[in-house]
């Protein structure tokens, strides 16, 4: 399966992506510039994506404690979440993100 | 020396789990260690980013929380007596003649040890920063991410940002003083504590304070004198709110900050080291935990261990070269046990 994660500069990858894993973890992987401090225990909100308006209601919504976090996104867009609280699945090939500027490292 | 000089062996800068296990590491070899940190407590990322989390895999801990490793790691450094010194950013670190190391923090304390540690994990915990034009030029005056001096908002009009306690708290404690008090927030949701959600309401309520959901979209001012914030609410409108202070409150991010000024061959942004002392680039200057690479490094608290143990024999051999140092278990030395007190 893959998923096509729009960079800072607007480049479009299609990045090779595992079921289980964390959308994070396949940006991280594939070396796309990805801060992620907190490696994925949604303690930082700086993994930020904005999810294609196709997705975004396929996507399993915001947990309370996701919600709780992108409190901390100084500018939160309405299809901001944080990708490591998107984990792969069939249902997700071909999701299509962009990273956020507040993601950048 | 300028008397407000500090000496000792070994200068650690950052006080998360690798920081100060090294500690330990170092006293069992008779070295005192001094550390500084730019949060007000120790733990680093355990203390600032999940104190709650579990964590799995340390050994011998099934699971123990980030706070807790934290508390135990203090208590297995408290016989070594080291020092703390918190809310402070190492800005340089300078090898002198004599082959020590000047430390200088940035509020002007000095430092002089042979020996530096650098376990600043993913670097310094800065305020995050809305990503709002020219936001820098009002930042120390009007601009402000905590607050130092409360008396600097007196009968200023007031903007706080955020749903989480330091924005809540602030709102209760500002607004007997401020001369107008808003607080926005993207919803109508707060991760604060609920009596302070509770007293919020009732000052909204009271029409002391307003409350707006919605988000900074620009600012307007002068030199760094804010004289409005424009606030973008969640039906997409945009409000003029008059403001002299403005205290965005989104939690902080780690920047690594004045270590790349130090002279250090780093590697994608991460301190060089070898694999047998975790030595950087520059002799007596060490790198362990999350901040240092080599082939094969993995960024986990106990890599971060098994480097303090190695970096402290190298360490001792330079502060005490001509002494001849036995490898002692602590299950069997009665002199290591005497360090540790259980003797």
């Amino acid at each position: 399966m893959k998923i096509f994660v729009t960079d800072y500069d607007g480049k479009v990858h299609e990045l090779e992506a595992l079921e289980g894993w964390r959308v994070m973890e396949v940006i991280r992987d594939w070396g796309q510039d990805i801060k992620a401090e907190c490696g994925g225990a949604c303690a930082c909100a700086t993994c930020e994506v904005y999810v294609d308006e196709d997705w975004v209601s396929k996507l399993i919504p915001a947990s309370k404690e996701e919600e709780n976090m992108l409190d901390l996104v100084p500018n939160v867009e309405a299809n901001s979440r944080l990708s490591c609280q998107i984990l792969m699945s069939e249902e997700l090939d071909g999701l299509k993100v962009t990273l956020a500027p507040n993601s950048k490292t | 020396m300028s008397k407000s000089e500090i000496s000792t062996d070994v200068i650690i800068i950052g006080a998360g789990p690798v920081g100060l296990f090294a500690v330990f590491e170092l006293g069992l070899l008779d070295l005192k260690c001094h550390l500084i940190d730019i949060l007000d407590r120790p733990g680093g990322q355990c203390a600032e980013l999940y104190p709650e989390k579990p964590i799995y895999d340390i050994p011998g801990f099934p699971v123990i929380s980030g706070q807790e490793l934290t508390d135990n790691l203090m208590k297995q450094i408290k016989p070594f007596n080291p020092e703390f010194h918190y809310n402070r950013m190492v800005e340089k670190v300078e090898k002198l003649k004599d082959g020590t190391f000047k430390v200088v923090t940035d509020e002007g304390e000095v430092f002089r040890a042979p020996v530096v540690v650098i376990a600043a994990g993913g670097g310094s915990f800065q305020p995050k920063r809305p990503p709002v034009e020219n936001i820098e030029q009002y930042e120390g005056k009007s601009v402000q991410y905590s607050v130092r001096r409360i008396e600097e908002f007196r009968d200023q009009d007031v903007l706080i940002v955020g749903g989480g306690d330091s924005a809540l708290d602030w709102v209760l404690n500002l607004q007997p003083i401020a001369k107008s008090l808003t607080l926005v927030h993207r919803r109508d949701v707060f991760r604060a504590a609920t009596s302070s959600v509770n007293e919020m309401l009732a000052l909204v309520d009271a029409g002391k304070i307003d409350f707006i959901l919605g988000q900074i979209a620009s600012l307007e001012g002068e030199g760094d004198e804010l004289s409005a914030v424009n606030i973008k609410s969640k039906a997409g409108d945009i409000r003029n709110i008059p403001t002299t202070r403005l205290l965005p409150f989104f939690g902080l991010t780690m920047k690594l900050g004045p270590v790349a000024d130090w002279g250090l061959e780093l590697n994608d942004n991460l301190i060089a080291v070898d694999t047998e002392k975790f030595e950087t680039s520059i002799k007596g200057m060490f790198a362990i935990g999350d901040i240092n690479y080599y082939p094969g490094k993995l960024k986990l608290i106990l890599s971060g261990f098994h480097e303090a143990a190695l970096m402290s024999q190298a360490a001792k051999k330079i502060i005490n070269p001509d002494e001849r140092v036995i490898f002692q278990y602590t299950t069997s030395s009665t002199k290591l046990q005497k360090k540790l007190g259980v003797k």
